[in-house]
């Protein structure tokens, strides 16, 4: 399998006044298409940090980093810019939408930032987006008139529309209860089955263990690296939680 | 992004807040507005001041007496006996620039017709009186040269004086007018002219042959002052140049002496008048820039308000590949519109304070496009300018912290 991400001895130094913060320390992480990685550990153990760099939102301060192939690592901020509007998919855990701005228009949003694309094709793909998660028959809804487990399904698709090589998701089920968790985990799974790869981070295990593999942090370093053994199937599990009733 | 893409998130961006735009707006509209207005207010004054002074005479000139000593006291240019009447003839002689000459003497008094009377001022003049200042003859007919010449009692009157003695409306032609107990036929009536700019009735005056008030009337032989008409408005400067030739030599002043004359153009008359209304113009004109700078002050403001409320917006944009270029751009574009629209808007209200203040004062009052102009392109400068720095902090923040701002 192709590697999407290659990352070598990272390291990450924070300026804080006098004080120097090591977040990363020498960090080794290779990713391949179609993986589906859990990005864990304790907060201050530097995996929001790795997230960040993986994410082309901010510069390594030594060590090499290859996304699809191209030398990230010492990109100029419009390059990164242009580099995450090409290749990275965002979802956070406050959704980060647009409010009284539609579905769509949301979904259309990282489009708006490549030239290339005309309007015509921009809907177009929004809408393809809207309809992969399932929110076809809600695209002209705002954020407001949505649950969060729909709101968070219109930022995955904001995050597919462009066809990165790689969604990132931060703590993407942090906001929602088990149920949604699971109906988002789902979801996930699905593009993750068509070939989509994902890095998620996540301080949930039973989260994590609907992937494919895990990276635990602690103190700049990576600590444990695995393989996901006994994977949970989203789907199964949302069958087995009783719906509840009011 | 493109510039179409930036201008449809503006004005998206503008109509999540109608109520909030539309008031950051309104500093702008007031501002506009009002200096539209004032400047047109101005305008309109001083056009309405102008058109009053060409209506006292075309391109007229007039020579008054000077001050002069009389054993060391200074005497009233009025007590001045100076002007005669062949002073009148050798500039009608020998003054090409000039094209009427009409001596001028005024004196006060009842006019009384049978048992009617009214109190008003008896212009002796000659035949071009009413060509130098622009006065016509709606009824009968000007005098002529002789009559001018020959003492006829005869006179014109102004609409004024008519209508107090023969009553409203009524055409006096024929009637015979007593003034200072003298007899004076009406050979015609005066067209209506209104008043002056400073305030007084030019339709309240008789105007007689100056030999017949200078006999009858007056008992003297000086006159009080000359008027003419240069041939254009062009060679009124010439004209007045010529005549203080013609009056140094028949005054027969030496060449050190000052003159015991002067010499005053209606164009002195008219620069002098709306110099005050200039004044006034730009009083009014900084007054309203002001306001105008305030609703930019208030566009800054709102700005820096929205900057802030949508920091987690801006660090979306940007981990979605929005640069800081586009950034910039967008929260500048949003500025530029709010001023423009409200900068139309204002122009548009401009319009119509101008109107009903002319319809309300009755002045010429007309918008001067360069004003409208002016205060759009201040307008659009005002977004760029106060729409800069709240811009440029959304576009340098840091797209981590921005998307963690809470």
């Amino acid at each position: 399998m192709k590697t999407i991400i290659d990352i070598k001895s990272l390291k990450k130094d924070y300026h804080i006044g006098e004080v120097t913060v090591h977040a990363l320390r020498g960090v080794d992480l290779a990713i391949s298409q179609g993986e589906f990685v859990a990005i864990m550990g304790a907060s201050g153990s530097g995996k929001s940090t790795m997230l960040n760099i993986i994410g082309c939102l901010d510069r390594p301060t030594d060590g090499n980093y290859l996304l699809d192939g191209v030398n990230v690592a010492g990109m100029s901020k419009n390059e990164r810019a242009a580099i995450r509007n090409l290749k990275i998919g965002f979802v956070f855990q406050s959704y980060n939408l647009l409010s009284r701005t539609s579905a769509l228009e949301n979904v259309e949003l990282p489009l708006m930032y490549n030239p290339a694309i005309g309007a015509r094709e921009r809907r177009e793909r929004a809408m393809a987006a809207l309809e992969a998660v399932g929110l076809t028959d809600r695209m002209d809804h705002m954020p407001n008139q949505l649950s969060g487990g729909q709101q968070q399904r219109v930022a995955i698709a904001r995050s597919l529309v462009n066809d990165p090589v790689v969604i990132l998701a931060d703590e993407a089920t942090g906001n929602l209860d088990t149920r949604t968790s699971y109906e988002i985990m789902s979801l996930f799974q699905e593009l993750n089955a068509r070939g989509k790869t994902i890095v998620f981070v996540t301080h949930e295990p039973d989260i994590a263990r609907c992937m494919t593999r895990s990276v635990v942090f602690r103190d700049g370093h990576i600590i444990r690296e695995e393989e996901v053994r006994s994977r949970l199937d989203a789907a199964k599990m949302l069958r087995a939680i009783p719906v509840e009733e009011e | 992004m493109n510039l179409g893409n930036l201008l449809k998130v503006a004005i998206k961006a503008l109509k999540r807040n109608k109520m909030r735009s539309f008031l950051t707006m309104l500093g702008i509209i007031i501002g506009v507005a009002s200096v539209i207005t004032m400047l047109a207010i101005g305008q309109g004054s001083k056009k309405s001041i102008e058109d009053q002074i060409s209506s006292m005479g075309s391109n007229m000139l007039f020579v008054m007496p000077g001050t002069m000593r009389m054993g060391g006291v200074q005497q009233g240019s009025s007590a001045s006996q100076r002007l005669t009447v062949s002073d009148a003839d050798a500039i009608r002689a020998e003054c090409h620039a000039v094209i009427a000459v009409s001596p001028e003497v005024r004196s006060s008094g009842q006019a009384v017709y049978g048992n009617s009377n009214w109190p008003t001022t008896i212009y002796g003049a000659n035949e071009q009186y009413l060509e130098i200042r622009s006065w016509e003859v709606v009824s009968g007919r000007n005098m002529t040269d002789s009559e001018a010449r020959g003492s006829a009692k005869i006179c014109l009157v102004g609409r004024t004086v008519a209508d107090e003695l023969f009553g409203e409306g009524i055409d006096p032609t024929g009637e015979t007018v007593r003034f200072r107990s003298i007899p004076f036929k009406i050979i015609g009536v005066l067209k209506e002219k209104g008043q002056n700019s400073f305030g007084q009735d030019q339709d309240d005056v008789i105007i007689a042959p100056y030999t017949t008030v200078q006999k009858r009337i007056l008992a003297q032989t000086y006159i009080q002052s000359i008027q003419m008409s240069a041939r254009s408005a062009g060679e009124s400067a010439l004209a007045q140049q010529q005549v203080e030739e013609v009056l140094r030599r028949t005054h027969r002043l030496r060449e050190d002496e000052d003159n015991d004359f002067s010499i005053r153009s209606q164009e002195e008359l008219a620069t002098t008048m709306t110099s005050v209304t200039e004044i006034l113009t730009i009083l009014l004109g900084a007054i309203a820039g002001i306001s105008l700078l305030v609703g930019g002050i208030g566009i800054m403001n709102i700005m820096y308000v929205s900057v802030t409320e949508r920091t987690r917006e801006i660090g979306l944009r940007m981990s979605i590949g929005g640069r800081s270029v586009d950034i910039l751009l967008q929260f500048l574009i949003e500025s530029i519109m709010l001023s423009v629209f409200g900068g139309l808007i204002g122009i548009v209200l401009g319009f119509g304070a101008s109107s009903v203040v002319e319809a309300l004062t009755s002045w010429p009052i007309s918008v001067m496009w360069g004003s409208v102009f002016l205060s759009f392109a201040v307008c659009t400068l005002i977004g760029v300018f106060f729409g800069w720095y709240p811009a440029r902090r959304a576009s340098d923040l840091d797209p981590i912290d921005a998307l963690r701002f809470e």
